[in-house]
C-alpha cells in the first residue's frame, strides 16, 4: 500500500541527526516492547509480513508523529486483537479480562536462546527455473496495491539491471494476507540514479532494491 | 496548596508516562493470560544489550581485511562465513556483504521498514529507522553522508542498497591506510558501527 511507510524519496523530514554514542535503549519500556514484540512473535499466529502490514496501516498521522518501537507496539496491539490473543476491553482495564486464543508456543525463557539463533529464513525451494539471469535489463511493474507489498513507489515502472539472481523467498504480497507463502525468485535489480530521480539526480548514483519475479517484466 | 497542574504533571518520580504505561499494561495482559514468560523478555533484552551487537561485525570486517581466502568467503557466502564466527540468527538468516572499493562507495537502508543486520550490528539506531534517512539515503546520499561528517570525492561512485527483501546487507568498509602489522583485534577497533552502515569510514589507526 502506499502507506506513510513507503518513504524513498519524500521530503521535508529534516536532518538525519545521528546521536553520538548513542544508548541502546532510550526507556525502559522500549525493552519491554522489543521482548513483547519478539515474545508474541513466537506464538505463530502471525508473520513479519503481516506484522509489517499491520505497522504501515497505522495512518500517516499516527505513524510520522510514534518513534518505532511505539509504531512497533501500535501494530502489535492490532495483531494480537486480530488474532484474538487480547480483546480491547483487555486494553480498557489494563489487565486480562477475557480468555485468549491459544497460542501455537508460549515462548519460555530457556528457549530464548535457540529461538534468536534459529531466526526465521524465509528462502524456500523453487521447482521452477528462474526467469532472469544476471545481466539482464528488466522494467519494475507499475501498480498502487492497496494490500501490502515491497516494491517501493520510487522503484515502480523503471528499468534496471538484474545484478544478482537470490533464492526462492517467501512473497511478502500474498503472505502478509495469509494468502500463502507463494515463493518467487527474488533478484538484486539495480538502477541508475537518473532513471529514478531524473533530472538533477546524483550522476554517481545507483539504487538497488530486492525484487520479487513478479514485480519484473523484460524490458 | 496551590493546583499546580500546568507544572510537573509529567515529572513525578514513579509517574510512568503514557506510553510506558501503555507497554506495561500490555505484558501485564499477556503475563495474565499465560501467553508470554517475562523472563523470556529479560533474556531477550540481555541478548541485545550484551551478546549481539557492532562489535560482531567488526570482528568480521577485521576478519575480512587479514585474511583473503575468508574476505573471498564472505564476497562469495556471507551467511556462512558470519556463521563459522558465531554470528547468526534472527534478522540475519540471509547475509549479503558489500566491499566498498577505492572507487565504490556502498550505503544502506530500508526505505520501507527498519530492516538491519541484528547478529552483525545489534539493534539498529534510532535515526536509521526515523524517516529522514529512510526517505533522504536513496536520493541524497551525499547529503546524508556529510550530516555524518563524511565528504566522498566527487568521482567516487554512490551505490545505496535498500533492503526490501530478507537478505541483509553488511558494508565492509575500505581498510585505513597505516593499518599494516596490526592484528584483528586492533583492526576490529576500526571498524566502527556507521562504517558497516555505509553512514560512515572506517577509523585512521592512532
Amino acid at each position: 500500500m502506499n502507506g506513510p511507510q513507503d518513504l524513498g524519496g519524500q521530503m521535508g523530514f529534516g536532518p538525519v541527526a545521528p546521536e553520538k554514542d548513542e544508548p541502546i535503549f532510550h526507556a525502559d519500556w522500549e525493552k519491554r516492547a522489543l521482548g513483547v514484540t519478539l515474545a508474541t512473535g513466537a506464538f505463530g499466529a502471525w508473520n513479519i509480513d503481516e506484522s509489517r502490514h499491520a505497522r504501515e496501516t497505522l495512518t500517516p498521522a499516527e505513524y510520522y508523529t510514534s518513534s518505532y518501537y511505539q509504531i512497533w507496539i501500535k501494530g502489535l496491539e492490532t495483531l494480537l486483537q486480530r488474532h484474538g490473543f487480547v480483546s480491547s476491553a483487555d486494553l480498557a482495564a489494563g489487565k486480562a479480562v477475557d480468555p485468549a486464543a491459544k497460542p501455537k508456543r508460549v515462548l519460555m525463557a530457556a528457549d530464548v536462546a535457540a529461538a534468536l539463533a534459529r531466526g526465521g529464513p524465509c528462502d524456500r525451494p523453487m521447482e521452477t527455473p528462474a526467469r532472469f539471469k544476471a545481466g539482464d535489463r528488466v522494467r519494475t511493474k507499475n501498480f498502487n496495491p492497496t494490500g501490502h507489498t515491497r516494491l517501493p513507489r520510487y522503484a515502480r515502472a523503471k528499468q534496471g539491471v538484474i545484478e544478482a539472481v537470490r533464492e526462492g523467498y517467501v512473497f511478502p504480497d500474498s503472505n502478509a494476507h495469509h494468502k500463502g507463502e507463494n515463493p518467487q525468485w527474488l533478484y538484486t535489480v539495480v538502477f541508475d540514479g537518473a532513471e529514478i530521480w531524473g533530472e538533477g539526480a546524483d550522476p554517481t548514483l545507483t539504487v538497488s532494491i530486492d525484487a520479487w519475479e513478479s514485480y519484473l517484466e523484460p524490458a | 496548596m496551590s493546583h499546580n497542574h500546568d507544572h510537573d504533571h509529567h515529572h513525578h518520580d514513579n509517574e510512568l508516562d503514557p506510553f510506558a504505561a501503555r507497554v506495561r499494561a500490555l505484558e501485564t495482559i499477556l503475563t495474565q493470560k499465560g501467553l508470554i514468560d517475562p523472563a523470556a523478555i529479560d533474556a531477550i533484552v540481555d541478548t541485545y544489550e550484551t551478546k549481539v551487537g557492532p562489535r560482531n561485525g567488526a570482528k568480521v570486517v577485521a576478519k575480512a581485511w587479514s585474511d583473503p581466502a575468508y574476505a573471498d568467503w564472505l564476497k562469495r557466502d556471507a551467511t556462512a562465513a558470519i556463521a563459522s564466527l558465531g554470528f547468526i540468527g534472527r534478522q540475519g538468516e540471509h547475509m549479503q556483504a558489500v566491499f566498498n572499493t577505492p572507487d565504490t562507495h556502498n550505503m544502506v537502508v530500508c526505505t520501507l521498514c527498519s530492516c538491519y543486520p541484528w547478529p552483525v550490528l545489534g539493534l539498529p539506531p534510532v535515526w536509521y529507522k526515523a524517516p529522514p534517512y529512510r526517505s533522504r539515503a536513496v536520493i541524497d546520499p551525499r547529503g546524508v553522508l556529510a550530516e555524518f561528517g563524511v565528504t566522498l570525492s566527487a568521482d567516487m561512485k554512490v551505490r545505496v542498497w535498500d533492503s526490501t527483501a530478507e537478505l541483509r546487507y553488511l558494508v565492509v568498509p575500505m581498510r585505513p591506510e597505516g593499518a599494516d602489522g596490526l592484528g584483528e583485534d586492533q583492526l576490529a577497533e576500526l571498524v566502527t558501527r556507521d562504517s558497516m552502515i555505509g553512514t560512515g569510514l572506517a577509523r585512521q589507526p592512532a
